[in-house]
């Protein structure tokens, strides 16, 4: 294992050099710097000319410059040198700094995306291969080819339309209709009706159930008053605590024995204590608190699953985390939302914004700069992980139906194993081993399709950074894109190889 | 049919359609693709569009049909709002007829559907130079490293892998910068010198496994030279593969090139694309939603359609899958 790593890193490195020599080659044949400058006839311009010609190294050979360019950016890599060099830009702002700025902004984007665009991937991939040949599965497959058709940037300035600037004219007067609350809880109906399955009467009941409760939420909601000022209450949590529990057992353990459950109801109900004991404390906390919670709160979960799961005390543990962090994210929600009236005043009535990252001059402590960053993410990512979604939902179900075809599954379920055991324990742990390297894989190319997310709506991160680079014809902080996507391809290409190593043992590596 | 014969033993399972008709792999492929019903549709459509386009503003010196030219500078009738109309006159709609300018015209009274014609017409070229020449090199590469092994492997693949590391859009933004000036022929041929990595990597694990094959091994045992049996004996082997791969990059190709030409570093003025007329339009959006609209549509339905196609060929050529009997 070690010798394969040891030639994989020494490969990578290898290409990374190549690869960033290719790019800083083509990117410094891509256009003159100094064109603009040229054809100025200001007094004093040759002295500009022949300032820039210096800060940019223009008079050194092309292939000489990467070396020197390369010796700079090498100590970025080295750490705790603490000096990174790479190089100014034609304004003369020094690269690195840029970049710094930038890589957080695209950091921010490219992880919210991922992590959303997998969870609801694979969850869609899961259900549909569960149900293949049925209208859910042929529907989600034309929707993912739909989205994998869409260029981004005509879908992204759609959204800006219709769902930013509609929406935020509909959370000014915020009334559900009673024809509208039927429309969706009929779409809702046929979503979990066909997710449900079985036999009719089956998906009959499972269609009023879910046609009843999202109408009347609507409806009930729209009646109180909430959509104008949102919020979750402690009650609220409470409730989406004890539904995790009790979700997360059906599926990960079922009722037979009840040690899971207990475990799980137990993390709930430390989970509702906390809330409520922690009040003074998550009024305005900072972010370390808030991190500190979470361990303590993921801690508190092993402890409890640890000391009641008995038997089935691996499933009561990982049961038991999963119900706190998603306790976490409620309660995180909840106290986002009490910020919500402020920052409605501020920003009058515009609530999901279409450009920038922040609301500029709002400062709504820990809670509001949550909420505000959050209005700002939604529609770009939105528009970054469609694609992915469709693609990680697509691989999931292909992969399972492989997994779910294999003579292992068949044992299993022959022996008389429940469907859950089959799905949960044999079918799915296979089948999400190549979803895990599709991923990684998949991250180094989000970062190139976020220039376009990016300069549609005004994000400034790395691919904002790139396009303005090309359009001044400024080298270096273009080069510096391409160094930190190289570097994202090489590392993860690497660390897909090694997961699939160690996940799969059927390969061997020699 | 019922005949005296049906006591035959044998004779039965003829009339009864399952007896096994000796069929080649290529009627076999035909007869599934053909039964593809999405796929099916989407061919359709995309020839409609394809000789649409090419038909309506002509080719080059050649003149379309269409009444109007995408460079003349007419009067703006009506705001310019679209004269199309399809909701026919019982149903309380203005009668189905295309009227003057039946997807408007932009604030210059071009004619816009002129326009889009002409941009789907280069965005189209564009996409198949793409896939094309994209493909042949991808095979080019992908064949001559999987059957040659050794250094000749080891030097293409590595270069492969430097190429796959650079983001696709990227590097094709920074070439196509200067590319796009000399014209969307150009341009195409830089998108495609970036686009082969994917194809030449599944060619190459393709020619590994049947390299070692024994038909090879017979033909290489008759002298036969490495060029004859990578054209003869491998290369039929993998026309499946290297057809789907092909048909995927088309729709690929349309997407990325409308993209670099929205972000300015695609096709250049007076050239036009899809993906320059949403750019240059989408500030027309809140007043003129159609000049926006229209270019969008026609890249979803080349993509989309494309895209069934492709995946309608895989299960064609997927031997897995043998549900055509008789």
């Amino acid at each position: 294992m070690l010798a394969f790593i040891v030639r994989r890193v020494i490969a990578a490195f290898g290409i990374l050099l190549a690869g960033t020599f290719i790019a800083y080659v083509l990117v410094a044949l891509s256009g003159d710097p100094l064109a603009q400058l040229r054809q100025s006839n200001e007094p004093g311009i040759e002295d500009r000319i022949a300032n820039m010609t210096e800060r940019l190294d223009l008079d050194t050979p092309v292939p000489l410059r990467y070396l020197k360019w390369l010796g700079g950016a090498a100590q970025c890599v080295v750490p705790f040198v603490g000096t990174c060099d790479l190089g100014q830009s034609v304004r003369g702002q020094d690269v690195s700094a840029l970049l710094a700025d930038a890589m957080v902004a695209t950091l921010q984007l490219i992880t919210v995306a991922t992590v959303t665009a997998v969870i609801i991937g694979v969850l869609v991939g899961i259900v549909t291969a569960l149900r293949q040949y049925t209208r859910l599965d042929y529907s989600a497959t034309f929707a993912s080819f739909v989205f994998v058709s869409l260029p981004i940037f005509w879908f992204a300035v759609l959204l800006k339309q219709y769902i930013a600037i509609d929406l935020n004219d509909w959370l000014a007067d915020p009334t559900v209709s009673l024809p509208a609350a039927a429309i969706v809880g009929v779409i809702s109906g046929l979503i979990w009706g066909s997710i449900v399955g079985g036999d009719r009467r089956r998906v009959l009941t499972s269609f009023a159930v879910a046609f009843v409760a999202t109408g009347g939420a609507l409806l009930l909601l729209s009646a109180s008053g909430w959509f104008r000022s949102p919020g979750l209450g402690p009650v609220v949590v409470g409730v989406v605590g004890v539904a995790a529990a009790v979700g997360l057992t059906a599926v990960v353990a079922g009722f037979r024995y009840r040690n899971v459950l207990y475990a799980a109801l137990a993390t709930a109900g430390a989970g509702i204590v906390a809330n409520l004991a922690f009040d003074p404390l998550l009024t305005d906390p900072t972010w370390g608190t808030l991190f500190l919670l979470l361990l303590l709160a993921v801690a508190v979960a092993v402890g409890i699953g640890y000391a009641i799961g008995g038997l089935q005390r691996r499933q009561a543990i990982s049961t038991s985390v999963w119900v706190a962090v998603i306790m976490a994210f409620t309660i995180t929600a909840d106290r986002m939302l009490t910020a919500w009236d402020n920052y409605y005043e501020f920003v009058g009535g515009r609530v999901v914004a279409t450009f920038g990252a922040r609301t500029p001059n709002y400062d709504g402590g820990t809670w509001g700069n949550l909420l505000d960053t959050v209005t700002h993410l939604a529609l770009p990512t939105l528009a970054l992980m469609l694609v992915s979604l469709a693609t990680y939902s697509r691989y999931t179900r292909a992969s399972m139906l492989e997994v779910m075809n294999q003579d292992y599954v068949r044992t299993a379920r022959s022996k008389g194993l429940t469907d859950r055991t089959v799905i949960v324990r044999h079918a799915l742990r296979n089948g999400l081993i190549p979803v895990t390297t599709l991923v990684a894989f998949d991250l180094a190319g989000l970062i190139g399709g976020a220039v376009i997310t990016e300069t549609v709506f005004g994000w400034q991160g790395m691919g904002f950074m790139f396009v303005e680079a090309l359009r001044n014809t400024d080298p270096n902080p273009a080069m510096a894109f391409f160094l930190v996507t190289g570097i994202v391809a090489v590392l993860f290409n690497m660390l897909a190889d090694i997961a699939y190593a160690y996940l799969d043992p059927r390969i061997r590596l020699g | 049919m019922s005949t005296p014969d049906q006591q035959r033993p044998g004779a039965g399972d003829e009339d009864q359609g399952i007896a096994v008709v000796a069929r080649t792999q290529g009627q076999l492929v035909r007869r599934r693709f053909f039964r593809h019903r999405l796929a099916m549709i989407s061919l359709v459509v995309f020839v409609a569009i394809l000789v649409l386009s090419f038909s309506s503003t002509g080719i080059g010196p050649i003149p379309g049909w269409w009444k109007h030219d995408y460079t003349t500078i007419g009067t703006v009738v009506d705001g310019g709002r679209p004269t199309l109309s399809v909701v026919p006159g019982f149903l309380g709609g203005d009668g189905i007829h295309l009227g003057e300018h039946p997807f408007g015209q932009d604030n210059k009274g071009i004619d816009y559907f002129a326009l889009t014609m002409r941009g789907t017409q280069i965005s189209l070229m564009i996409a198949f130079i793409v896939g094309g020449l994209g493909s042949f090199i991808g095979v080019l590469i992908g064949a001559a490293a999987g059957f040659f092994r050794g250094w000749t492997e080891t030097i293409l693949m590595r270069f492969t892998d430097v190429i796959i590391i650079m983001p696709l859009l990227a590097i094709v933004a920074v070439i196509a910068n200067q590319a796009g000036n000399a014209g969307p022929f150009w341009l195409a041929v830089v998108i495609a010198l970036f686009t082969w990595t994917g194809l030449a990597r599944i060619v190459r694990g393709e020619f590994l496994s049947l390299r070692e094959k024994e038909f090879v091994e017979a033909a290489r045992a008759a002298g036969t030279p490495a060029w004859r049996i990578i054209r003869k004996h491998i290369l039929p082997n993998t026309l499946g593969v290297i057809l789907v791969s092909a048909t995927l990059s088309l729709a690929g190709a349309v997407i990325l090139e409308t993209a670099l030409s929205f972000l300015g570093f695609g096709v250049k003025p007076p050239d036009t694309s899809l993906g320059r007329l949403v750019s240059v339009y989408q500030g027309a959006f809140v007043t003129r939603p159609w000049l926006f609209i229209w270019p969008g549509v026609f890249i979803v339905a080349i993509a989309l359609t494309v895209n069934f196609i492709g995946d309608g060929l895989r299960d064609a050529f997927d031997p897995r899958q043998n549900k055509v009997r008789s």
